[in-house]
């Protein structure tokens, strides 16, 4: 299950999302949070559903792949819809036992925040799939820019961000392997209640950390070696660049904000 | 002078203890002379612990002699504004492949290096262009490195150091985590780089095989240098080499042994066809 984690991983393909400014798809990332909570009524995830089937579509990620992330959260999205269902008053009421009840508010509830979640996950991922992580990192360094001037070191933190996501793959792959060895060895991840369970990663974690540790002493070593000092001073390679496409996808962006409020406010 | 000369070089490590009261001295570096004559390729061989990766650490400027000096294309590395020109000189390929790359695109990573001095955009695509193409990799270039092999991922690494033009690649222990296969296009990245570049190759390994074609060998144990020689003159010492437990090439070995047999066989063959060669020619002179 450990290795289905697709959010932060990046997807190569030849798409218009693809080569949009990472600036644009940051903006278009959180005016799409946005929409998913102020949204209400079916006319207004019917909006949302076609805005985020249609940058799917452009975007040549296959849909089998961005759903294989979502197993990911299998167990969060059941833990929040569960709650919802049992807790929520409402009502009608249609069974209760003790502090239970399911209720009709419940069940709206439930669904609306599953939906929700899984939206979230499956836009938020797109952005990912469709950005290397140094794109995106210097979409927020640029983006993030003015902050600079009240000492926000933006450079260091946009350099920790692309770092990170290079080394997530890589430590899952690891602790995939540590796992499997310490099962070889007789190790039980599985059963006992959650603090045994806890316990049992023990001979999970202390590895992992000492070879994370070494490998961002390695690292750290690399990047010196390679003249890195910091931000000052250096160039791009790949400098962002507005050009129409951008412009015309911030026009989209803001149309999708604007109806996603019309049918807030007017289509109840 | 050669491009990279050390006198007297010394390095120690001290650990400390809460208080700062010396704990222990680790002497990584003892007396250490070394001179690389530009576009040579020379090797370093020597144990675990022997002193090699602190010696490379110097020629990058990663690390300070603590006595002694070094010179790197004439800068004196303890000098600190010879840091960065010392380091656009000397390039490293580090031991595992995985934490050396810094970006998540191939290219990007190439890319990281020149950025990094501030080379100018248009010539950071010619310079990964032109490294790609050197390493043979040009057509993974919007690869994920985590998708490589691990002896396309040090080539990546290779290229990576290229694209800084330096005049000088320190490999340590390239081949250390790969398979023959990826140990195989390491060695001719590295030979490729020096016969058609012209850049100064340090390689530091352990594996006998692939130091027979350079130059020039420095064998390393506790800190100091204890040999140094051509591989002909290097591998003729197999008696010694054997006991500080250092490998001698296959076929080095099996001629050694055929010599102390009796054979007519000369000291300080290093391949196999070499060997061959010789035995032919013991089978020859019997027959005439
Ligand atoms: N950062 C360090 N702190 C303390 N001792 C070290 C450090 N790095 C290396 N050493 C010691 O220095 C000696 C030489 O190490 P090293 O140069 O890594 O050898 P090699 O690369 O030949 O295996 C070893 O005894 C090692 O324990
Ligand atoms: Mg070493």
């Amino acid at each position: 299950m450990i290795r289905d984690i697709t959010i932060g991983q990046y997807y190569p393909a030849d798409s218009a999302v693809h080569k949009l400014d990472p600036r644009v798809k940051l903006f278009a990332t959180l005016i799409y949070i946005i929409a998913l909570f102020v949204f209400r009524g079916i006319a207004g995830f019917a909006v949302i559903t076609a805005a985020l089937a249609a940058a799917v579509h452009i975007s040549k990620v296959p849909l089998s792949y961005m759903v294989k992330g979502l197993k990911a959260i299998v167990i969060l999205l059941f833990i929040t819809g569960i709650f919802n269902l049992l807790f929520t008053p409402g009502d009608v009421v249609y069974w209760s036992m003790g502090p239970f009840k399911l209720t009709d508010t419940g069940i709206q509830n439930a669904v609306l925040m599953v939906v929700r979640l899984i939206y979230l996950i499956l836009g938020t991922s797109l952005m990912t799939l469709t950005t290397t992580p140094n794109q995106l990192t210097d979409g927020l360094e640029k983006a993030l820019g003015p902050l600079n001037r009240i000492h926000v070191p933006v450079h260091v933190i946009a350099m920790m961000m692309s770092i990170a996501l290079r080394f997530i793959p890589i430590l899952i792959e690891e602790t995939d392997k540590i796992m499997k060895a310490q099962m070889a060895r007789g190790a039980d991840f599985e059963s006992g209640n959650l603090l045994q369970k806890a316990k049992n990663m023990i001979p999970l974690l202390i590895p992992l950390f000492v070879s994370a540790f070494r490998r961002a002493d390695d690292l750290a070593m690399a990047m010196e070696a390679r003249c890195y000092t910091g931000g000052a001073g250096r160039t791009k390679m790949k400098p962002l660049r507005y050009n129409r496409r951008d412009a015309v996808t911030y026009l989209c962006i803001l149309v999708f904000l604007a109806l996603v409020v019309v049918c807030r406010v007017f289509l109840p | 002078m050669g491009i990279i000369k050390a006198s007297k070089l010394v390095h120690e490590f001290i650990r400390r203890d809460e208080e700062g009261n010396v704990e222990s001295i680790t002497t990584a570096l003892d007396q250490v002379d070394l001179d690389v004559k530009e576009g040579q390729f020379i090797a370093i061989l020597g144990h675990n612990g022997s002193g090699k990766s602190t010696l490379a650490k110097h020629i990058n400027a990663l690390l300070a002699p603590t006595e002694g000096s070094l010179w790197v294309d004439g800068m004196d590395v303890q000098k600190e504004e010879n840091v960065i020109p010392v380091r656009k000189t000397a390039g490293m390929v580090f031991q595992n492949p995985d934490n050396q790359i810094i970006a998540s695109v191939v290219e990007e990573d190439v890319g990281f290096g020149p950025e990094n001095i501030g080379v100018p955009t248009d010539e950071i695509w010619q310079r990964v262009e032109k490294s790609l193409a050197a390493v043979g990799m040009t057509k993974y270039r919007n690869h994920s490195p985590n998708k490589l092999s691990g002896g396309q991922k040090q080539r990546v690494a290779i290229a990576g150091v290229m694209a800084m033009e330096p005049k000088c690649i320190v490999f340590d222990e390239p081949t250390a985590m790969l398979d023959p296969n990826g140990r195989r296009e390491v060695i001719r990245a590295a030979h490729e780089l020096n016969r058609e570049k012209g850049v100064t190759i340090i390689l530091i390994t352990h594996y006998m095989e692939e130091v027979v074609d350079a130059v020039y060998i420095y064998v390393m144990e506790k800190g100091k240098i204890i040999m140094d020689g051509t591989p002909r003159q290097i591998f003729a010492r197999v008696e010694e080499l054997k006991a500080h437990r250092l490998d001698v090439p296959q076929a080095t070995l099996v001629a050694d042994e055929l010599r102390r047999a009796g054979l007519d066989i000369p000291a300080g063959i290093l391949t196999r066809r070499e060997l061959v060669e010789a035995i032919l020619s013991v089978r020859e002179s019997r027959r005439g």
